[in-house]
């Protein structure tokens, strides 16, 4: 039991280093350009089939890495010139309309190009093996997502609060027009900011190539977890981003393994079997629930002005 | 606005003449066809309610589709085909979901309201998926359509014209709604909260009185769906379904505007445009969702090109 714990606690803390990866950038674009990207899932399907087809081309994890990482900055920086820019300043309606067409063509496009079918990438060789972790053994290429995760983590605050770029990402998320005013291109930052949203959405679809299924569609389950983590974190948040994204990780994959076993203990099987996985999919929404019950803003909200 | 008036009952009566027109040329397939519009058209009215009148962008408002649907499914599955039974069922559930829900969504206001709307939908799309009494990701047949006493939902025709109805029905009551005093608070709170609130109004429980009414109109959309296509989905409260009433209830208000008769009628004009054209591009390609969504972001990306010029004015 408490192997199982363990492990499913790492499982979680790597979903949620996942989920962090996405969520940094949604809300990194909405706290800065105001602008409400849905297509963010969309951008982490595009990095996995990315890094899949590199991989299985040239069988190197570095050109794929390559590939999703400065593929995505790219796809990012084409799509905030073709569409992004000419909609920051319209309403959020737009913004949701405009993404949810976004979603519809890219999820086709991956179709027409890669299939319906599960598109698979193999682990690495040298990160195939297990690795002895507090007794138990844990995938090596699971602690890596976690490395990443977390040097990613540190990276963004680093970018953000030590240097020239970080301070006019700051400024421009506090007061555009004056840092406009100031002589700063104001609009050639919001296209940076949305490849390096894109890229960072590139690396989780890198991560999770490997471990999951690649296929039309994968990023719309994950785009609604990365909501609720930015809504329970705080809108605009990256810190609360970071430690809610644990939270959902955690809760989300102990939900689903522990929870249907504690509740055999409790109720009769029949019941438990019946209830278990059902409350187990709610209960991050149930979270959520209780989190705007308490805090509206989110964990951790940004101070405005 | 006479000009306007004259034109939807013109539509009204081309709507009501379809079905017999349908059999007269023996393409009884356009009943089910349009059918499904119009029972479409009435989820999308109510929404307009909460977006076109309450300036509440709801991202999740498929969800009452599907309890609509799977309150006759459920009813259904233990024997009680009592229609009014499972109208009441689906108007009950939606309406103490909605109040629940509402209750914390409402806590927020702008893209938070929007992810939180979401993600209760999906919430309850995880929750029928793992459901396995209920059909889980196969969904649940109907043995048989809603009973009503007086009337039976037997064929498909009997369904179209309940939804028509009902359509009639549902757009009447908006236009009611929204020149009563309860409607002018709502449209004062879209323009302004706070000055609603200054004024003493207590905005919230308005509001929250709205998406209770759409939640449970729509509930009645999604009973009326599940008896068309004899069959309760989760996919009925997938989120792209929700996206897709935002666009129609958009494409409406851009299509037909201009007066109040416009404002309320837009959605059955929005839900005939949108769901016309895809079915066009799914009987032409089977890559449709590609053109449709370039279709979608070039009609955002067009639709601000030309501003009102008296709005582009007023702002500071």
């Amino acid at each position: 039991m408490l192997t199982l714990i363990i492990t499913q606690g790492l499982n979680g803390i790597q979903l949620g280093v996942l989920l962090f990866l996405l969520a940094a950038g949604l809300t990194l674009v909405f706290g800065i350009m105001n602008f409400v990207n849905l297509a963010h899932g969309s951008l982490y399907m595009m990095g996995a089939f990315f890094a899949a087809s590199a991989y299985n081309f040239t069988e190197s994890f570095v050109v794929a890495a390559i590939a999703a990482t400065l593929g995505m900055a790219l796809l990012g920086w084409v799509l905030e010139q073709l569409v992004i820019r000419h909609l920051t300043q319209r309403d959020h309606l737009d913004h949701v309309l405009a993404t949810f067409g976004l979603i519809l063509f890219f999820n086709e496009l991956a179709r027409m190009v890669w299939g319906s079918q599960p598109y698979y990438m193999q682990v690495p060789e040298a990160l195939s093996s297990t690795v002895s972790l507090f007794s138990i053994d844990y995938s090596a290429y699971r602690l890596l997502i976690i490395a990443v995760g977390l040097a990613v983590a540190v990276g963004l605050y680093v970018l953000i609060h030590r240097t020239r770029l970080g301070m006019l990402i700051r400024a421009g998320a506090s007061n555009p027009n004056m840092v406009a005013a100031l002589g700063v291109n104001i609009t050639q930052i919001n296209g940076i900011l949305f490849a390096l949203g894109a890229a960072l959405a590139g690396v989780a679809g890198l991560m999770a190539a490997p471990i999951l299924s690649v296929q039309p569609g994968m990023g719309d389950t994950i785009l609604i977890l990365t909501l609720v983590v930015i809504v329970i974190g705080g809108i605009g948040s990256v810190r609360g981003s970071f430690y809610a994204a644990l939270i959902v990780g955690v809760v989300d994959t102990l939900g689903r393994s522990v929870l249907p076993l504690a509740l055999r203990e409790v109720f009769e099987r029949s019941t438990a079997n019946a209830a278990g996985p059902a409350l187990a999919s709610m209960l991050i929404y149930i979270v959520m629930a209780v989190v705007l019950a308490v805090k509206p803003q989110g964990l951790f909200p940004v101070r405005q002005g | 606005m006479k000009k306007q008036l004259i034109a939807l009952l013109a539509l009204f009566v081309a709507l009501a003449a379809l079905p017999l027109l349908a059999q007269t040329f023996n393409e009884p397939f356009y009943i089910t066809l349009v059918g499904r519009m119009v029972i479409f058209a009435i989820a999308v009215a109510s929404l307009n309610l909460l977006i076109g009148f309450g300036g509440m962008v709801s991202f999740g408002h498929a969800l009452f589709i599907g309890l609509g649907a799977y309150a006759v499914g459920g009813l259904s599955f233990y024997d009680i085909n009592n229609g009014w039974l499972q109208v009441g069922l689906a108007i009950a559930l939606c309406a103490v979901v909605g109040l629940i829900t509402g209750a914390i969504v409402l806590r927020t206001t702008g893209i938070a309201f929007i992810m939180i709307t979401l993600a209760f939908a999906q919430m309850f799309y995880f929750l029928m998926v793992s459901l396995k009494q209920f059909g889980g990701d196969d969904g649940l047949p109907l043995s048989q359509r809603s009973d009503f006493g007086v009337f039976t939902l037997n064929t498909d025709a009997s369904i179209y014209y309940a939804a028509l109805g009902l359509l009639i029905l549902v757009l009447l009551a908006t236009y009611k709604l929204v020149h009563s005093r309860f409607g002018m608070v709502l449209r004062g709170a879209k323009a302004n909260p706070v000055r609603m609130a200054a004024l003493g109004f207590p905005v919230l429980r308005y509001q929250l009185a709205a998406y209770v009414m759409a939640a449970a109109v729509c509930g009645v959309s999604g009973v009326l769906l599940a008896n068309l296509a004899k069959f309760s989905s989760p996919s009925y409260l997938a989120w792209s379904v929700s996206g897709e009433l935002i666009v129609m209830v958009v494409l409406g208000g851009l299509l037909w505007r201009g007066s109040m008769v416009a404002m309320v009628a837009s959605p059955l004009i929005g839900t005939l445009a949108f769901l016309i054209v895809e079915e066009v591009l799914k009987a032409s390609t089977e890559h449709w969702p590609l053109i449709l969504g370039v279709l979608i972001v070039m009609g955002v990306l067009a639709s601000g090109f030309k501003p009102n010029k008296t709005e582009a004015k007023a702002a500071p």
